[in-house]
């Protein structure tokens, strides 16, 4: 990779949102709580899932990561908590279509807000999973969070 | 420093440089590649590219069933890789050398025929099976299937804070009941070099058979399979600068011949019958199907290219190396080194930690300055957990790793604090 790549990996939004962290720790209460690793390079992610109704009210998360996975852990908590799930749905999509793209797909900032930083990452079949290990695990703990309120 | 100063430097390093072909590439927009994950693979000597390239251009064909001119000269070329792998080893017999896919078939090779074997050498309910806590996963999970499925225990030795294995508790782990010991000879994330002979020597005394990986010693160090007083020896072809794909077993010869064999097909027979089937002898009985053929011959030329270049040579090379890299290491700050800090108690993989910045991340910076190194656990998630951490960044070097490359890592490093950020 050249060195305008790594700007263009390491943006401003991102190397912020790896110091910041935003809504970081663990918390009660939760319906769902998934734990997701990505193999290769062993980064780790617990997550929980608070939902009241269709609303999601927290997404709370404890991870080991690279500066990647954490900012993507980061924005991903500070787009969704408040919207319901309905209105989550065309984010998330949109986030793992930019991700699964090979840096093909123009995202759309309407849609993804700060996400759009990770359109770098995308380029890079190395930090793909990096990006995307948060909102993985978002997915199974909705999948989770919704067989637990059928029952 | 200039390179002139540094002693145990392989004096015609610019010269082997030369006879590796990737080494002249650039990455990263035009600049020279500096290649430091050789721990991971190594990089593969022109004269190994033109051996495998020859056999597949003059002398293809599969080995042993092909009655023909190219068969012959095929077996005749994949037995020769034989030999040579024999001759590095210092093998007492050339048929007690064993081809697999890689170390890790190797090492699920002899797990899995100790849980089928009949007689003594069988694991089964209360036996004792003993590894470390520094092995790579392969050397690690064959073993705990082997136990998991036999009703065995697995035990395991710790690692001192300096990074070596801790022996205290070498007279309870190795026991009446230990049926096997096995461990690494040099680790991949610390480096440590273990003290095999005296470890053997205590598994012996309770009749244990010991099981050395090989993986990073027989690339840096002298190897010699009755010296180091192993029952079983395994390493893998493309780390000792051979193709991929093919991985060497050495047994000594009373054990293999008492072990039953491993998969089942062509070439391991000696007759089959629809009731029941009898085996060829070592080494085809452990060798179904067609061997790797060319890998085996690129595998010749590459032991016969560093032992031309010598194996205590390219160890005092090493060590030079590494103990300009430790030093090199150290001078930047919030950096930490996993592992001995004395070089003469090392092989060539350096892991370590830089304050503040995940090893990913240090990787990705390196890379764009061309420096190649490797971040993650090294599948040695055990290793890791010891020191408390999840991930690090590791550098390894080999016989063609310059001083010069080290301050290229070194200069990278200290650009990625600046590049975080950090004071
Ligand atoms: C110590 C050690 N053992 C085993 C292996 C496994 O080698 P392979 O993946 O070629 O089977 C490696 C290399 O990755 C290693 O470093």
């Amino acid at each position: 990779m050249m060195s305008h790549e790594l700007d263009s990996l390491y943006q401003d939004i991102i190397l912020d949102h790896a110091k910041r962290r935003l809504n970081a720790g663990l918390r009660e209460p939760f319906e769902a709580e998934v734990h997701h690793v990505n193999p290769t390079c062993g980064d780790e992610v617990t997550l929980r899932l608070h939902l009241e109704g269709d609303v999601i009210r927290d997404i709370s998360y404890d991870n080991q990561g690279c500066s990647i996975s954490s900012a993507s852990a980061s924005v991903m908590t500070e787009l969704l908590i408040g919207k319901t799930v309905a209105e989550a749905k065309p984010i998330h999509d949109a986030f793992l279509e930019m991700m699964r793209g090979k840096g093909q797909v123009e995202p759309d900032e309407d849609v993804l807000e700060d996400a759009i930083a990770f359109a770098g990452a995308a380029k890079l079949t190395a930090r793909i999973k990096c990006a995307l290990l948060s909102w993985m695990a978002y997915q199974d703990a909705l999948v989770r969070a919704q067989e637990e309120s059928d029952v | 420093m200039t390179t002139t100063q540094l002693v145990g430097l392989l004096p015609e390093l610019e010269v082997i440089r030369a006879d590796f072909p990737i080494l002249e590439r650039t990455v990263a927009g035009g600049l020279p590649l500096v290649y430091l994950d050789s721990a991971n693979t190594s990089q593969k000597p022109q004269v190994v590219i033109d051996t495998m390239v020859d056999h597949l251009e003059r002398h293809n064909a599969n080995v042993a069933r092909a009655m023909h001119a190219l068969g012959a000269e095929s077996t005749e070329a994949f037995e020769g890789g034989r030999d040579r792998v024999a001759a590095f080893l210092n093998a007492p017999s050339r048929d007690e050398v064993i081809f697999t896919k890689n170390a890790s078939e190797a090492l699920n090779l002899v797990a899995n025929t100790l849980a089928w074997a009949q007689g003594p050498l069988r694991v089964g309910e209360g036996d004792v099976v003993v590894t470390t806590e520094m092995e790579h996963h392969s050397n690690i999970v064959p073993w705990q299937l082997l136990t998991e499925r036999t009703g065995a225990t697995l035990k395991w030795f710790g690692i001192t804070d300096d990074g070596h294995l801790d022996l205290a508790n070498i007279d309870e782990l190795i026991s009446e009941r230990t049926k096997v010991v096995t461990l690494t000879w040099v680790s991949n994330m610390l480096g440590t070099i273990n003290p095999v002979a005296e470890i053997a020597r205590r598994a012996h005394e309770v009749g244990a058979i010991v099981v050395l990986d090989a993986s990073q010693a027989a690339p840096q160090l002298p190897v010699d399979v009755v010296a180091c007083g192993a029952d079983v020896v395994v390493f893998t072809g493309h780390k000792v600068v051979g193709p991929t794909g093919i991985g060497v077993l050495w047994g000594r010869r009373e054990l293999l011949e008492q072990l039953p064999p491993f998969l089942g097909g062509g070439e391991m027979i000696e007759t089959v019958r629809m009731e029941g089937s009898t085996y060829a002898g070592i080494p085809h009985k452990f060798e179904a199907g067609t061997p790797p053929i060319v890998e085996a011959v690129g595998l010749g030329a590459a032991v016969d290219y560093l032992s031309h270049i010598g194996m205590d040579a390219i160890h005092r090379h090493e060590q030079a190396i590494t103990a300009y890299a430790l030093e090199g290491l150290q001078t930047v700050r919030g950096l930490t080194v996993l592992g001995p800090l004395d070089a003469a108690e090392r092989g060539g993989a350096i892991s370590f930690e830089l304050d503040g910045v995940h090893p990913h991340d240090v990787a990705q910076v390196l890379d764009s300055r061309g420096v190649a190194v490797r971040a993650g656990h090294h599948c040695a998630k055990p290793a890791h957990a010891r020191f408390g951490v999840q991930s690090s960044t590791r550098m390894s070097s080999y016989l063609y790793t310059t001083p010069a490359e080290i301050d290229a890592l070194v200069d990278g490093l200290e650009y990625t604090r600046s590049y975080f950020k950090l004071g």
